[in-house]
């Protein structure tokens, strides 16, 4: 990892932070897991600078936020948050990067970039995510297989919207910079 | 919010960084699972007292809050929408505080001091291949990238308000992260230039 790189890094986990500004949406129905952003910047940076640099970032993110600021969805921080039953979602964001960043690279040559960073994103950004935090929300929780399954259904509308929105930003930058070359 | 190191010595400028961060996670901690509002009312009403006690000039920074209005106004508006106002205003509260008391931390710490307060925590992790100082200048790099990149962001929207007098649109997001990635190289290279190459990062 040369300097540039690690600039990069820097960047996108900031970006993440960023997306933390854009207010939350909760629903009974998803038994607390809220509905954020900061997904989107997760898998914007696997895309966008590489999985292995979109991990790094999404590592830099938390650690940041362990730190207590106050920059995940809806001002939350510090260590709390990752012994809440959300904790799964936030560990699982590193995956989710690295994933989405390795479908997007292998799937950009074959298809257009529009298409190949929605399919990474809806990979990365709901399937992954969501099979890392909903198991250690229902662990923690002491919800039923079921309950759980009607959360990640509950989450798929959600999911898809993000994806899409992901890939758009995606599309919006292929115009103007070579997207996946960093 | 972030970056507005106050020059003016107060009482809390003397406290070390470590304990200042250490009361910060402790209040999030404590924070975060009260569901009842009075508690809540007082717990930033002692933010305030903080501020008050650390003078005039530390009260007028509480303007800086100016710029979450929009912000919390949404986030009750989301709650009054399934009308939960209890559970709204308690986010608000609960986010009042948490912005003043990790606004007052960085005030009165120099960005030198809250790296030296969070060394102690990284060097119990070395074990694991963590390289404290790296993790150190990340994190205060990354602190200071979101307010960058908020100005940043505002300045674009600024700009397509003067010229098109609607609203910012999604358009913007593009330019946005392209003038994302420029800076990143810029930082590299101001990095390279402060000799951070050998020290800090395998470059």
């Amino acid at each position: 990892m040369g300097l540039r790189d690690i600039g990069l890094v820097l960047f996108f986990a900031a970006i993440i932070a960023l997306l933390g500004l854009v207010p939350k949406i909760e629903h009974a129905m998803l038994g607390g897991v809220p509905i954020t952003a900061q997904g989107m910047g997760v898998t914007l940076a696997g895309i966008l600078i590489g999985p292995r640099k979109g991990a790094l970032a999404a590592i830099v993110f938390l650690v940041a936020v362990a730190f207590g600021m106050p920059i995940l969805a809806g001002g939350r921080g510090g260590l709390g948050v990752f012994t809440g039953p959300t904790a799964g979602f936030l560990f699982g964001f590193v995956p989710a990067a690295y994933i989405t960043g390795v479908v997007f690279q292998s799937l950009s040559w074959r298809m257009g970039g529009f298409l190949a960073a929605f399919l990474a994103a809806f990979v990365g950004g709901y399937v992954v995510l969501n099979l890392i935090g909903i198991p250690v929300m229902a662990w923690l929780t002491d919800k039923t297989v079921r309950e759980a399954v009607a959360v990640a259904a509950g989450l798929l509308p959600g999911g898809l919207v993000k994806a899409l929105a992901t890939a758009v930003i995606v599309y919006l930058m292929a115009g103007l910079e070579p997207v996946g070359r960093r | 919010m972030i970056s507005g190191y106050l020059s003016q010595e107060t009482w809390l400028h003397r406290v070390p960084a470590g304990a200042k961060l250490l009361a910060l996670a402790g209040a999030t901690m404590l924070v975060f699972p009260v569901q009842d509002w009075r508690l809540l009312v007082l717990g930033l009403l002692a933010v305030l007292v903080l501020f008050a006690s650390a003078g005039t000039a530390a009260l007028r920074r509480i303007a800086v809050l100016k710029a979450f209005l929009p912000l919390l106004a949404i986030v009750l508006a989301l709650h009054g929408l399934t009308g939960d106002w209890i559970a709204g205003a308690n986010t608000i509260l609960r986010l009042l505080m948490m912005i003043l008391l990790a606004d007052l931390v960085s005030m009165t710490t120099t960005m030198q001091q809250m790296m030296n307060g969070l060394m102690p925590l990284l060097r119990l992790l070395r074990p694991l291949g963590v390289h404290p100082d790296k993790v150190a200048l990340a994190v205060s790099l990354v602190i200071r990238f979101v307010p960058v990149l908020g100005a940043n962001w505002q300045a674009r929207a600024e700009a397509w308000r003067a010229r098109t007098g609607r609203r910012p649109s999604w358009r913007l997001v593009g330019p946005f992260l392209v003038e994302t990635l420029r800076m990143a190289d810029q930082v590299a290279e101001a990095l390279d230039a402060r000799g951070f190459a050998r020290h800090t990062c395998r470059g």
